[in-house]
C-alpha cells in the first residue's frame, strides 16, 4: 500500500560573491558555466543536462549513483528579469516517481562591485518517497511504531 | 545515505528493549532526571546510566548534567523521510552555490589576466 502524503517546506540561501551581477547573472544563463557548476561538470551538458534559459525555456539534470534509482530534475523559467531575478518551478523525479514539486526565486542584488544572491525555495515533498528512493521495504512502519512509541502510544 | 541507514538500524536497535521503551515513554512527558527514569524500573542506577547512554549514542535522547544531576530529555532526531529531503535539498544547493563561487572567482582572475 502506498500512502498518499505531502509536506512543505521553505528554505532561503543568501550568499555574496565578489563580481559584479552581471557576471554572477551569466553563471545562470550561459549553459556551459551553469553546466559547470549546476550539474557539476561542463561534460554534462548534453549529457543529462539541458538549458534553455527563457520565460517558458526548460532546464533538465538527470543522474545518479549507478544501479540506483535515475534522478530527474525539470524545471520550466516562468520570469526572469536581467540581472534582477530568475523565478522558475520544478519537478524532481526519481525513476518515474515524482518526488517533489517547487517554486525557485533567485534574486540578484548589486552590492558596489558584488552580488548578494538570494535563493528562496518553497516546495512541496510527496508521498514520502525517501531521497534514497530504494529504502527498504517497512521502514515507514517502523517509523510509525518510532513516532508512536515517541508519543507515548506503543507499549 | 549509508549513514542515515547505519543511524536508522542503531535507533531500532536501541528501542527494541522493553526498559529502553519505558524511558522513552516516560520522556515523552517532559524531562527527567536518571534516578527519576530508575524509580519504576526493577534495576541498579547503574544500569539505567548505561541504557542512557544506548538512546544517547542513537541520538534518541540527549543528557546534560545540572549540578549534581543528570538530566535526560528526548531529542527528535530520528529524521523523516520528509525531513531528510528538505535537509539534502539545502545541502545541495548550499553546495552548488560554493561551486558558482569558485567558478566567478576564477573568471575574475582570468579577466585580470587578460
Amino acid at each position: 500500500m502506498t500512502l498518499s502524503t505531502v509536506a512543505h517546506d521553505t528554505f532561503v540561501i543568501e550568499r555574496i560573491y565578489n563580481v559584479p551581477v552581471a557576471q554572477t547573472f551569466r553563471a545562470w544563463a550561459d549553459p556551459m558555466l551553469k553546466a559547470r557548476w549546476f550539474a557539476g561538470s561542463a561534460e554534462a551538458l548534453g549529457a543529462g543536462y539541458e538549458l534553455d534559459f527563457r520565460v517558458g525555456g526548460r532546464e533538465v539534470n538527470r543522474g545518479g549513483p549507478p544501479g540506483g534509482p535515475v534522478y530527474t530534475y525539470q524545471s520550466e523559467f516562468r520570469d526572469i528579469v536581467p540581472e534582477q531575478r530568475i523565478v522558475y518551478t520544478n519537478e524532481m523525479y526519481a525513476d518515474e516517481a515524482r518526488i517533489s514539486v517547487s517554486v525557485a526565486t533567485v534574486q540578484f542584488r548589486s552590492q558596489e562591485a558584488t552580488t548578494q544572491l538570494v535563493l528562496t525555495e518553497q516546495g512541496v515533498f510527496l508521498d514520502g518517497h525517501d531521497t534514497v528512493a530504494e529504502r527498504e521495504e517497512g521502514t515507514r512502519s517502523l517509523l510509525d511504531s518510532l513516532g508512536a512509541i515517541l508519543n507515548g502510544g506503543a507499549s | 545515505m549509508l549513514d542515515q541507514t547505519i543511524d536508522l538500524d542503531r535507533t531500532f536497535q536501541a528501542l527494541a528493549d522493553k526498559s529502553r521503551r519505558c524511558m522513552v515513554e516516560r520522556l515523552t512527558l517532559g524531562p527527567a532526571s536518571v534516578s527519576e527514569l530508575a524509580e519504576p524500573l526493577a534495576m541498579s542506577l547503574a544500569a539505567v546510566v548505561q541504557h542512557v547512554q544506548v538512546l544517547e549514542a542513537c541520538g534518541v535522547v540527549k543528557t546534560e548534567k545540572v549540578g549534581r544531576t543528570r538530566m535526560c530529555q528526548i531529542e527528535p532526531v530520528a529524521m523523516t523521510a520528509a525531513e531528510r529531503w528538505i535537509t539534502d535539498r539545502r545541502r545541495g544547493w548550499e553546495s552548488r552555490l560554493d561551486r558558482l563561487g569558485d567558478i566567478l572567482s576564477e573568471v575574475v582572475t582570468t579577466e585580470e589576466k587578460s
